[in-house]
Formats: C-alpha cells, sequence, structure tokens
C-alpha cells in the first residue's frame, strides 16, 4: 500500500458538551508542533450540551488549509451521529470509534479500529470519576497519535500550553494519551496508509484564533473602551479584551488606562463606545448580524454626527437568528449602507488572523482620521477557528490621533473654529473633546441637521453642503484604507475577486482550476470599502472576473455593479453559502460553472478546451482527478455532490442572482 | 426665561470662581411658552452658578423629545449629546469615561426613559453612572402632538387618544428598584425645590435620579380645560388646531412648601394635582422606607415631593475601574500602545 503522508482530513464526531475540544485541539496543535501544516475547524451546534458536534482537521504538507468536502479518518465517539460518521468516511479511509457504541459497522472498503475508551479510563486509577468523560477523550487522542504517528513530544508540548504548565492536569492528560497510545500499539494493526510524518513547515508560525488577534489588535491600538455584549460568535474578541489588557497595559501604580463595559443589549453597547469616542477614547464593540441589526440606529448617528468607533461584525449566518455557530459573509451589503437615509461605510475586511490583529489596531487609526464608525467584517470560521499565523507584527507607525484641537489649538486659532467646518479642504472638520477647559472648545453633538458650527439647522442648502463634505469624505477614504493584496499568475486569463476567509479555498481552488482545467487566474483579495485604486485599475485591465463569496446573494457583485457600472458584464457571480467554510470544491465548480472561455479559441461556450489542457496535466493535480470535473464544469449546478460528508447540503454553487 | 429665575438674596454679579449667570445660560429656548422644561432649566442655570461649577466641567446629555431639546437652552459653554430616542444612559456611560473628572447632566422625558429608554435607564441607575438623570415628566409626548406617555395617569382623556385604560409607572419606585443611589421627585412650579434638588444631586457620587413634574401646557389638556380661559370660548375653532399653540404662564408655586403639607395645585388646564412634600422625619437613607412612602402617596393620588432615597455609600460605576489619574482623553500613545518587547511576548503566548 502506497503511505499517503501528511495530506488528509481528520474529523472527530463527539456530543457537545463532552470536553472533546480539549483533546482536539491537542491533536491540531501537536500536529502543527511536528512542523506539519494544519487547520482544525469546530462545526459546532447552537447548543450548551447533548447535541452532535464536529471537529475537522486538515493535514496538508502543501500548505492548503482550506476545509475539504471530505475527510479520510473519522472518529466517531458519539452513538447518535456514529452512522453519519461512518457514511462520511472517504473510500480507503479510516474509522475510529468508542467500542460502547454497539451499532453495526457497515462499511467493508474502509479501516475500522474500535478503542475500548471507558473501560481503559474506568481502569486508570488516576482520573477521579468525575473527571472520566473529560480525561477519556485522551483516549481516542492516544490511539490516533499511535496509528497515525503523532510525535508524543508534541502531545506533551501541546498539553503543556493547553493547561497553562499545571502540573497535574497535564499529567493526568498526558498519561490517558499515553493508555490510549499503548492499547493501540498493542492491540491494533495498522491497515490503512495515512501517516503524519515530520516536517519543518511550521518553524516561527504561531496558532491563534481571529477573534484573540482582534482583541490584541486593538489593544495595541490603544483601545481604551469596549462596550459589548455576548453574542455568538463574537464574545471572545471582548473576553480577549478583558483578558489580555491587564497583561498587556499593566502599569506600575495598578491602575487602569482602559474599560470594559458589558452592556445590557446591543444597542447599550454600541451607545456606550459612540459615547466614549465622542469623549475622545478609543472606543469599540464587537458583535455578530443580529447584533449589528440592534446597532443600526446608532450607527446612523455615529456617521451623521461623526463620531468615531470601531465596531466588529464576526459575522455568522442570517437573515434573523439564522445558523448561530456558522460562518458567513453576508453582512456586507447590509454594512455598507447601515441605518435610514443616505450613509455610506467603511468597512475593512481581513482575511486571515494576522489580519484581525493588523486590523486592530489600524482601525483605530481610521476611526480617528476619518471621524466615523470603522466596521471590521471578520467571520466565525476566522474568528474562533484555531490558525496557523505569521507572528503578529508590531505596528509599524505611530499612532493617528487624527485632527484634535486642545485648549493651546484653541487659543492658537482664537476659538476660530467650527466642529463640521472643512477648513483644510479635505472634507475633514475638527473635533474637540470634553474636558477641554478652553471657553470656546464646547459644542452640542446632535443627530438632528446641524450647520458648520454643530448649531441645529434645517436650512437646506446647509444640509445640502454637509451631505456633500460627507461624501467627499467616503471617497478621501480611500487615500487611507487598507489596499488589497493582488496575488499575480503568469498567464493568468481571468481574474477573481474576494474578500475575507474565502481566500485559502480560493487559492487551492486556483491551483486545481490551473493543473486540471487549464485555467490560470490571478486574485486580488478585497481589504476595504470603499474601493481603491487598485480595485479600479485591476477590474479595468481583466476581461472576466469571478467574484466569489459567502452568501447567496452575491452582496460584495452588488457593491461593485453600483461602483463599477461599465464593467458589470465583466463579473461573475461565485457567491454560495450553506454555513460551512468555504472549500476549494465549491470555488472550483462555481468558477466553473460560470466561466466563458475566450471565444477565439472554440466557437463552443464551454470549458473543455481548457479542461483537454487539463487532463495532460491531471497527473499534478493534488486532489479529484479531471475526469468528473470536465463534466462538473457544467453540470455540476444540477449534480447531485458525491461528498458524504455529514451535513445535508446540497451542492450547488454559484446560485446566480441578480 | 429670565423672569422665572428665583432671585433669592442680594443678587451678585459674578460668583466665587469670577463667573456671571450669563456664563451658565443657553441659546433662547425653543420650546413652548409657559412649559415647565424651561423653569428646569432656569434652575439648572442657577443652581450651577450659585455652586461655583466650571461650565466646562459638565457634560450635557439628551435623548429625544421636546425634554431633551432643553440642554440647548442652558450651559452654552459645556459639551453636550443630544443623542437618539431613549438613548442617553448609554452615551452619557460612555462618554463620562472621557474624563472622570466631569460631570453629567441628562435631561429626558417620561416617553424617552420610561417607554422606549426603560432598559437603559434602569442599567444606568443600576451602574450608579456618576450624573444627575432629570426625567421631565408631563405624561405625554408633546413633540409628536399629544400622545399618552406610560406616566400619564389612568383615566386621563386626550384630544385624539380617548381615555387612558393603564396604570402610570411611577419613574422614582422604578429608580429605586433598580438600584439608583439618588431619587427625588419635584414639581417644576417649585422653583426653590428644584433647584436645592438640583444642588444635591450635583453633588452626588453616581446616579442621581430627579424626576420633576414638569406640566404640559399645551398637550396634557383636555377639553374641559379649554372652556376655563377666557379667550377659549372666542377662539373655539383654533383650538382643536393642534398647530395653535396659546401663550401662557409657566406654573409658579407663589409660596414654599412645608415639610409634609399637602397642596393642590391647578395646571393649565384647570386640572388638579396634589403635591405632598415629605414629613420631616422621612429618613431617605432607608430603601424600604422610602418605598413605602411611594406606594402611601400612590394610594393617596399625591405626588410626593423631595428627597426619597439616598445612598452614599456606593461606588459609582468609575469609581470601579480603578482608572488613572489622568484623564483617559489626555493620555497618550505611550500610555496606550504596549512595547514591541510585549508583542514578543504575545506572540511566544499563541503556542
Amino acid at each position: 500500500m502506497n503511505k499517503i503522508v501528511n495530506d488528509f482530513s481528520i474529523t472527530i464526531g463527539t456530543r457537545n458538551g463532552s470536553g472533546s475540544s480539549t483533546a482536539n485541539t491537542t491533536i491540531l496543535r501537536s500536529i502543527f508542533k511536528m512542523g506539519v501544516p494544519v487547520s482544525g475547524k469546530n462545526l459546532f451546534p447552537s447548543n450548551i450540551q447533548g447535541l452532535p458536534t464536529w471537529y475537522t482537521i486538515r493535514v496538508n504538507k502543501d500548505g492548503y488549509l482550506a476545509r475539504k468536502d471530505v475527510s479520510e479518518v473519522v472518529v466517531a465517539i458519539n452513538a447518535d451521529s456514529f452512522s453519519r460518521d461512518q457514511a462520511a468516511v472517504a473510500s480507503g479511509g479510516v474509522f475510529f470509534y468508542s467500542d460502547d457504541i454497539r451499532l453495526p459497522i457497515t462499511r467493508t472498503d474502509i479501516s475500522v479500529y474500535p478503542i475500548p475508551i471507558k473501560t481503559l479510563i474506568r481502569n486508570d486509577a488516576n482520573v477521579p470519576s468525575d473527571f472520566r468523560e473529560l480525561v477519556g477523550n485522551m483516549i481516542y487522542v492516544g490511539a490516533v497519535a499511535q496509528i497515525l504517528g503523532i510525535d508524543m513530544d508534541a502531545i506533551r508540548a501541546a498539553l503543556t500550553f493547553h493547561f497553562k504548565g499545571k502540573q497535574k492536569p497535564i499529567d493526568m492528560n498526558l498519561n490517558a494519551v499515553k493508555n490510549g497510545a499503548e492499547w493501540a500499539k498493542e492491540n491494533l494493526q495498522k491497515t490503512d496508509p495515512f501517516y503524519i510524518e515530520p516536517m519543518n513547515k511550521t518553524e516561527g508560525l504561531i496558532m491563534a484564533d481571529g477573534n484573540t488577534a482582534a482583541a490584541i489588535g486593538s489593544i495595541f491600538g490603544g483601545v481604551q473602551f469596549a462596550g459589548w455584549y455576548p453574542i455568538t460568535p463574537a464574545s471572545s474578541v471582548a473576553e480577549s479584551l478583558s483578558e489580555y489588557l491587564p497583561l498587556l497595559r499593566k502599569r506600575e501604580d495598578g491602575k487602569h488606562t482602559y474599560a470594559v463595559v458589558q452592556a445590557e443589549d446591543e444597542l447599550a453597547a454600541l451607545g456606550m463606545a459612540i459615547g466614549a469616542g465622542w469623549s475622545g477614547l478609543r472606543a469599540m464593540t464587537s458583535t455578530s448580524g443580529p447584533g449589528l441589526s440592534l446597532m443600526t440606529e446608532f450607527a446612523g448617528l455615529a456617521y451623521y454626527a461623526e463620531v468615531p468607533v470601531v465596531i466588529w461584525d464576526v459575522q455568522r449566518v442570517g437573515p434573523s437568528t439564522g445558523l448561530p455557530t456558522r460562518t458567513s459573509q453576508a453582512d456586507l451589503t447590509f454594512t455598507a449602507f447601515i441605518g435610514h437615509g443616505d450613509s455610506q461605510s467603511v468597512i475593512l475586511l481581513p482575511g486571515d488572523v494576522d489580519e484581525c490583529f493588523d486590523f486592530g489596531w489600524k482601525s483605530f487609526d481610521l476611526a480617528e482620521r476619518l471621524q466615523t464608525p470603522i466596521f471590521v467584517l471578520s467571520d466565525l470560521d476566522m474568528g474562533m477557528n484555531q490558525w496557523m499565523s505569521k507572528p503578529f507584527d508590531y505596528p509599524e507607525v505611530p499612532m493617528d490621533r487624527g485632527k484634535v484641537l486642545w485648549e493651546k489649538d484653541l487659543e492658537e486659532l482664537k476659538g476660530n473654529w467650527g466642529r463640521y467646518l472643512d477648513k483644510d479642504g479635505d472634507a475633514i472638520p475638527y473635533r474637540t473633546m470634553p474636558g477641554n477647559k478652553h471657553p470656546l472648545s464646547s459644542y452640542f453633538t446632535r443627530g438632528t441637521g446641524h450647520d458648520e458650527y454643530a448649531k441645529y439647522t434645517e436650512d437646506a442648502n446647509m444640509y445640502l453642503k454637509n451631505m456633500d463634505r460627507l461624501v467627499r469624505k467616503h471617497q478621501a477614504a480611500k487615500q487611507y484604507v487598507p489596499a488589497p493584496i493582488l496575488h499575480e499568475r503568469k498567464g493568468a486569463t481571468a481574474g477573481i475577486l474576494a474578500f475575507g476567509s474565502t481566500k485559502n479555498a480560493i487559492f487551492e481552488a486556483q491551483d486545481q482550476l490551473q493543473a486540471e482545467h487549464g485555467l490560470t487566474t490571478d486574485f486580488l483579495r478585497i481589504r476595504a470599502v470603499p474601493f481603491s485604486k487598485e480595485v479600479d485599475d485591476y477590474i479595468q485591465s481583466r476581461d472576466q472576473i469571478f467574484v466569489v463569496e459567502m452568501n447567496r446573494d452575491a452582496q460584495l457583485l452588488q457593491l461593485l455593479y453600483m461602483e463599477y457600472p461599465q464593467h458589470a458584464t465583466k463579473f461573475k457571480s461565485v457567491a454560495y453559502q450553506d454555513g460551512l467554510p468555504a472549500s476549494a470544491k465549491w470555488v472550483r465548480e462555481g468558477i466553473l460553472a460560470v466561466y466563458e472561455a475566450p471565444a477565439k479559441k472554440t466557437t463552443k461556450k464551454t470549458a473543455k478546451p481548457a479542461a483537454k489542457k487539463a487532463s495532460a496535466k491531471g497527473k499534478a493535480a493534488p486532489k479529484k482527478t479531471a475526469k468528473t470535473s470536465v463534466k462538473a464544469a457544467k453540470k455540476v449546478v444540477v449534480k447531485k455532490s458525491s461528498v458524504k460528508k455529514t451535513s445535508a447540503k446540497k451542492s450547488k454553487p454559484a446560485a446566480k442572482r441578480k | 426665561m429670565n423672569a422665572t429665575l428665583p432671585m433669592a438674596g442680594a443678587p451678585a454679579n459674578t460668583n466665587a470662581i469670577g463667573l456671571t449667570k450669563h456664563d451658565y445660560r443657553g441659546a433662547p429656548t425653543t420650546l413652548c411658552q409657559g412649559c415647565g422644561h424651561n423653569s428646569i432649566s432656569s434652575q439648572i442655570v442657577a443652581a450651577m452658578y450659585e455652586m461655583d461649577v466650571m461650565p466646562e466641567d459638565v457634560v450635557k446629555f439628551s435623548g429625544i423629545g421636546c425634554s431633551s431639546k432643553s440642554p440647548t437652552y442652558f450651559l452654552n459653554r459645556s459639551f453636550g449629546f443630544n443623542s437618539l430616542h431613549g438613548r442617553m444612559p448609554s452615551i452619557a456611560t460612555g462618554a463620562l469615561f472621557g474624563d472622570a473628572k466631569l460631570k453629567g447632566i441628562g435631561v429626558s422625558g417620561d416617553g424617552d426613559s420610561v417607554s422606549i429608554g426603560m432598559g437603559q435607564f434602569k442599567h444606568a441607575m443600576r451602574r450608579n453612572v456618576n450624573m444627575v438623570y432629570i426625567v421631565e415628566n408631563n405624561g405625554v409626548y408633546g413633540l409628536t402632538k399629544g400622545q399618552f406617555s406610560a406616566t400619564a395617569e389612568k383615566g386621563l382623556e386626550l384630544k385624539r387618544q380617548g381615555e387612558n385604560p393603564f396604570l402610570p409607572i411611577d419613574v422614582c419606585m422604578e429608580g429605586i428598584i433598580s438600584n439608583a443611589t439618588f431619587v427625588a421627585r419635584s414639581f417644576a412650579g417649585n422653583a426653590k425645590q428644584v433647584k436645592e434638588l438640583l444642588k444635591a444631586a450635583f453633588a452626588h457620587k453616581g446616579i442621581a435620579l430627579l424626576d420633576i413634574i414638569s406640566p404640559c401646557v399645551t398637550f396634557n389638556n383636555n377639553d374641559y380645560a379649554h372652556h376655563s380661559y377666557a379667550w377659549s370660548k372666542e377662539h373655539e375653532e383654533p383650538l382643536q388646531d393642534i398647530t395653535y399653540i396659546a401663550p401662557r404662564n409657566e406654573i409658579v408655586l407663589e409660596q414654599e412648601m412645608l415639610d409634609g403639607e399637602i397642596r393642590d395645585v391647578a395646571l393649565h388646564d384647570g386640572s388638579i394635582i396634589r403635591l405632598k412634600n415629605l414629613d420631616k422625619g422621612h429618613d431617605p437613607t432607608n430603601r424600604a422606607e422610602a418605598m413605602r412612602v411611594l406606594e402611601e402617596a400612590r394610594l393617596n393620588d399625591w405626588l410626593i415631593t423631595g428627597l426619597i432615597y439616598v445612598n452614599e455609600n456606593k461606588p459609582s460605576l468609575i469609581d470601579l475601574h480603578n482608572l488613572v489619574d489622568a484623564p483617559l482623553n489626555r493620555l497618550n500613545e505611550s500610555d496606550l500602545r504596549p512595547e514591541r518587547a510585549m508583542l514578543d511576548k504575545v506572540n511566544a503566548m499563541m503556542f
């Protein structure tokens, strides 16, 4: 049998609330520690205890980190999902299960390893009875480690990290891992081809989740106030602030330079943050879609009254309460025009954990420079899952506190200023803050119509003048927001526009499209709204552009249509959302479904000519053969997917919408 | 507006910090003539002047409604934030972190605080936000031209609205239940009491709730009331036109009320409210007693006035945060951005 090394997926099916996350992240971290590129995703229900939950780990020597639609290795601990889990194992794959589950094994095309988890843990005298279920999870870690070849030192390192060096839990858990491994060594005959072998591809990298990164980035951005209300999947942003602020902003006098306040709801959370931003603090809130809906009226106030504030939206699936624990990119258009009346938002779109850190501090500079709410759209996949990442970089520029006038500035101006007066002609006015002792410093902020001196007015010309300035300010934002990232490829004949966490799936799909279908694409990852000049140039210079996004209604495409009506026919929508993190499969199939081969090369409007080339290169393709994909290109829209994944999703890529 | 200012004692041109009353004034009011809200604004001006408060040390807040317009009409030199309907408390909560030495004066109304903003109102009480929280309570939505509010009494009849079938929400009771640390009630026409309570409220550390009954001259009236004015007979048609606002005088108590005194006061519409000053022996530090007097007042249809409850021993929201001495909004990069070495430490912590 040919060994398959460092290129497969592991899915662990457990029961929510059974404490399996420690076991699963231990597997993830130990693989990372062995130098092998790896990603882990928690596919969990909105439930505290009892419902089936899955954790999927992608091990990939080439560094593909997106979710894979199939798993070669499946671990079934939960009787409720046992049959589903067994059915989901890829042909030729591996099935571990807890042998107290008395359900039939129906597959003959896979390696099956029963593990006596309950018996082993009961016989472990070191584990108190009320710890058995929790620590019992470590038995399967041991068995999996033994069969796949995960290094025990790496596991020890993962546990030491997890338990913050506390020897007792480390020993108890490590002992259970060893028991599991020992038992597997003596009782199981390896019949599968899957191996994890050490590499050196994770050297110098860290492992973190986006919400923690966002919080730490915000701390390095000097956050002073956070108002928040608990919501999945955003809670850990604020909780991480509370965890890391005392450590990172520790002072000798023991006093605080910040305040984190849990509000009574999302309205109050943003209200507090706006109050704090108005009074001169670096202020933020963090939420998800339903919370953002509640924040709408305050977002409009901050836009119109020009108050700096940062709003993190860790997106989950809507509409309404939606799928609370599933990932999404469907808050884009809502955010772009949030609020009644005419309004335009500045939005940052991080694509990975590292950018969550960067945008954590940059968002404050932008908010204070532009005096407007800055929205940062992350998502559940980026925010809550553990990712390999390059280490966080220290902010390369000093803080930009924007245009602020204190007493001596006002003295120099002899009080000649107006809160909404465009003194510099760049549409950005000057502001003062409460506590300023100059008698001419104050102004009365309002969400009602105001003149250049913040006085109430309903004057038509004044309204127009102010609203026009706000448009110019929004345009001015283009020069400050993060530029898009261009991933060039030689010989690209089509482009891809996307944002956020889909990038890993897109990279992998690009490789597959090139290798299997001869379709070479380059990729511009948008990192902010409004679109900067680089986006204009990219669209200008491409004939065909796939717009890839994780939502039903093609929201990025809608914004592009509005901004670039003259290029509307270039855009091809690859919009799809089923709650699962993007996979290369849906990106690839989605692109093939809408791809139009250049007219010169063929009269037929199919992907076939390109596919021919691909079959020659098929050998190099890392995964799927080209055979199925050629037809898939046209027919996949109606064809049932071959995927036997646990969820009942319909593999219908790229619902084309206007 | 000046006409209603009580000039107790010899008027001085400046106070102890050298400011004139003018330094405490605001823009001319745009509320209806005779509105109780204007009397309250005047008393805020007087109280701040007499307490020698620097206007720059005060921040004004409001929500939306007639009451919420009034911060424009006092303390021109203070920063102010006229926020959203029912959302003043959250704005104030965040804003007061900017500089812990600042004191907030918030003006809200009955619609703003105990209908749309009930949640935020109660949580501001619970958190003990460091501000004076005034509810200018008239039992009616004025700015939208006369709908019932949640503090309107049962059986009240309003033009176009019919009869109110619900019992009113008691602002002070809500405040006490929500653990407010200072709860008082007054009547806009009782200038001296309003001013004294304002001073006590301003001196209080934490939230100070002032429920001030402030009759609406325009909308909280009934058809019967129109007949109580001589001009009304001649102007019967215009009276039905709600765009016509009759000029009236503010209601002012002729004589100071004594402890425990009960006095009937006629409002513009001819209706009567029955004020009762708290008894001399009332112990405002006793929370149970505070609730008892409110319940007693409810049963007797009195509007009990005076300092109902106070607790000086509870830390304010800002006290709980152990902030640095310098105002947070004057800290700079060296205070706020951790050093590079800290990031190395963080990266090492990320496995």
